[in-house]
């Protein structure tokens, strides 16, 4: 897998664990949704904890976990389904201030939404991080100067630019 | 200076009738276009598979059908200057075979351009402040409107600032560019509906509350397809202040919940028919409760710097009827018969719209050639302030035209194989590409448009039937709108030959229906015969005034059905 961040490929300082594999003390571990509760009750308040949900999750689900979450990976299933994308705006709505990742084949022509939606880093497999290298990532940030869009994140507003245009 | 002061300023004569691009429009367009050529780049290169190609291309308007690409270019609110046809004809004739082909979507579509070429062809689509962003794809699509917007006698307000204001929210939307399907939007201000707004995936109808405000009746999960559904209304009343608002709770929520698992029920319309309209609404609100509504208030300095830019051209102030215009009828039978026809009322007192068909009697609905637009071009900026309009119908329409002028202008037209004078008439007929170059085809529709269009030549006889709409599928995806024409017609494939099942009865209009199916397909040949039949048993029962689908609703589908039977026994096949 690779990691995507800020236009980088990064090392990644998390660690995925299989579902068989024990919680250990300490370290920067992402357990599945299923495992959530236990990995919550079992480690130190200040450990720190990821987890991956699938797309469909009720982000009311995890509420009560958003401050102890130090990173949450929303899987994408298919690079073309986006309900991920709107969950990343309710969990950031919700009050997340956490890492938020989006796991899955995602290519980089989607990167700018991903960020505009809240999310941080964009894990890919490698074969496609072969094929779409960090240049492409790099490149498609700074694609667009500004959106149309208020209230979504990343770049500046045309129609902030306008109404601040208009007064000055 | 902006670019709008700019060009103010380089053509002082020319009236701000649709909305131009400030250096923000024009920049993200610019932007649009580099991405997208670097997207071809990469596809060629192989940096991006032809999967992962597809729903970019699409975005940028770019298919592949069964005999080449198509590029499907956007013309927002079907507005246009004749300085954007002129380049619509350029672009024909440099990158594609010589015309272009209107669509019900009031966009243009060319057939037959190179994967290569289209970077270029969207570089000089942005030198005129166009492109084809969002006409294909899984996204929020080209924002339609009322074609009669800002002339129309019946009108609240003009649909197209809030259009624009749509399709600027809508460009590009980070959360909402991979919805379960395609989303499509309609926004009308007047009393009657030309836009079709009960079957869009969201439906727009400015009103004023019984306190004289603006707001908005937003009706939801209407469409036409394999599964037609008239829309149902979402929100009875929603203030200007809190329209984006709601628009982004609904694009939430079916974002959300809308089906991923099979792409024929994706649409919105199927999760408000699963969930039922109640439920739906319930979410909607909730979520618009949810959000933080001041980022998406509404700014009213933006919407008037929007609305500004449809202000009304210089008219003149003129008698209300022309004599210039009687006496011209009386001395020109053929111009006198295209006035009836193709002119609708203005709101201006002396000023005429002229519908410009673009249905020759056996023509290709909605196809121009360059010429033929630089015709319109030529003839908008003598005649009509330099502003076209494109209509659902596939028609092109000049918006304000003095009643003086219009024996001027329809000889121009005429001379140019653009006065036919049927604008609603029988052979006014909107038909989809068909099997002649669509992949999704089953059956061809544009010969059979052909075939009814000659079997209805004479124009007496059209003009003695009246304004009747027949619409033409070639498959069950519907783009040819057959579900909501007085007569509709699906081409279909059974057993290897092509088989047309005629539906009567639809209405696009507020009071929306869906057509019923007449019985069993017929095949080509026998379909001019069986609309002819249809027809006459029309105008044997039809009461005074009566439009076919009134006789329809009147006497009832099994008396029609009746008509279709006796076909049977006259020896068809059937």
């Amino acid at each position: 897998m690779a990691l995507i961040s800020e236009g980088r490929f990064i090392e990644d300082a998390w660690r995925r664990l299989a579902d068989e594999e024990a919680l250990p003390k300490a370290g920067k571990v992402i357990v599945s949704l299923p495992r959530l509760q236990h990995a919550l009750e079992v480690l130190a308040p200040d450990a720190a904890l990821g987890v991956i949900v699938p797309n469909v999750t009720d982000p009311s689900a995890l509420i009560d976990a958003l401050p102890r979450l130090g990173l949450i990976s929303i899987s994408f299933p298919a690079f073309s389904d986006g309900r991920g994308f709107s969950l990343a705006r309710l969990l950031r709505r919700a009050g997340f201030k956490g890492e938020l990742r989006a796991s899955g084949r995602l290519v980089a022509d989607q990167y700018s939404h991903a960020v505009g939606c809240g999310f941080d880093t964009i894990e890919i497999p490698d074969d496609l991080a072969e094929r779409q290298d960090e240049e492409q990532w790099r490149a498609a940030l700074n694609v667009y100067t500004m959106s149309y869009q208020r209230g979504y994140s990343g770049r500046g507003s045309i129609l902030e630019a306008r109404r601040s245009a208009a007064r000055s | 200076m902006t670019a709008v002061d700019l060009r103010v300023a380089q053509r002082p004569n020319a009236p701000l009738t649709t909305y131009r691009y400030d250096e923000y429009d024009a920049a993200f367009v610019r932007q649009r276009v580099a991405e997208f050529r670097e997207q071809v780049r990469r596809r060629l290169s192989g940096a991006l598979t032809e999967e992962e190609f597809r729903p970019f291309r699409l975005m940028n308007g770019l298919y592949l059908q069964l005999h080449a690409y198509m590029l499907r270019v956007a013309i927002p609110y079907g507005t246009l200057t004749a300085r954007q046809m002129r380049q619509l004809a350029d672009i024909a004739d440099k990158w594609d075979k010589g015309y272009g082909h209107f669509t019900t979507r009031q966009n243009l579509q060319y057939n037959w351009p190179k994967l290569v070429d289209t970077p270029d062809i969207l570089e000089a689509l942005a030198d005129v402040e166009m492109h084809a962003i969002q006409t294909s794809g899984n996204c929020i699509r080209n924002v339609t409107a009322d074609h009669f917007a800002g002339v129309a006698v019946d009108e609240i307000e003009d649909p197209r600032p809030t259009a624009e204001f749509l399709r600027q929210w809508s460009s590009l939307h980070p959360e909402f560019s991979f919805l379960p399907r395609k989303f499509k939007m309609a926004v009308t201000g007047a009393a009657h509906d030309r836009a079709a707004i009960l079957v869009h995936d969201i439906g727009l109808r400015i009103v004023r509350n019984d306190d004289g405000e603006i707001g908005y009746q937003v009706v939801v999960g209407g469409g036409l397809g394999r599964s037609p559904f008239v829309g149902k209304v979402v929100g009875e009343f929603v203030p200007r202040h809190d329209l984006l608002a709601f628009l982004e709770a609904i694009m939430r929520v079916y974002n959300r919940f809308g089906r991923r698992d099979n792409k024929y029920k994706a649409r919105i319309k199927i999760l408000v028919h699963e969930k039922g309209i109640d439920e739906i609404r319930a979410a909607v609100e909730n979520e618009f409760a949810a959000m933080d509504r001041s980022v998406f208030a509404h700014d009213p300095n933006e919407f008037e710097r929007i609305a500004g830019f449809f202000a009304p051209p210089p008219y003149e102030t003129l008698p209300r009827d022309s004599q210039l215009l009687r006496a011209a009828k009386l001395g020109t039978p053929a111009f006198a018969n295209f006035v009836d026809v193709n002119v609708s009322a203005h709101k201006i007192p002396g000023y005429a719209i002229v519908t410009v068909s673009l249905k020759p009697i056996g023509g290709v609905p909605g196809d121009a050639t360059s010429d033929q637009m630089r015709v319109l071009a030529d003839a908008s900026e003598r005649f009509g302030f330099g502003e076209l309009r494109v209509s659902h119908e596939q028609n092109i329409i000049l918006p304000h035209v003095k009643q003086d002028d219009l024996l001027a202008l329809w000889r121009m037209l005429d001379a140019a194989g653009l006065a036919t004078a049927n604008a609603g008439l029988v052979s006014d007929i909107i038909s989809c590409p068909g099997l002649d170059y669509c992949s999704l085809a089953t059956a061809r529709s544009i010969p059979i448009a052909q075939a009814i269009s000659k079997r209805f030549a004479d124009m007496s006889r059209q003009r003695r039937i009246g304004k009747l709409g027949i619409k033409i599928s070639g498959c069950i995806n519907a783009c040819g709108h057959h579900h909501v024409g007085a007569i509709g017609i699906l081409g279909l494939e059974k057993k290897g030959q092509e088989s047309y099942q005629i539906t009567l009865g639809g209405d696009p209009t507020f009071s929306a229906s869906i057509g019923e199916i007449l019985g069993p397909g017929v095949t080509a040949e026998q379909t001019p015969d069986v609309i002819e039949h249809l027809v006459d048993f029309y105008l044997a029962e039809r009461e005074e005034g009566e439009a076919f689908i009134d006789t329809w609703r009147r006497l009832g589908h099994a008396r029609f059905k009746d008509v279709l039977r006796r076909e049977g026994e006259d020896g068809a096949d059937i």
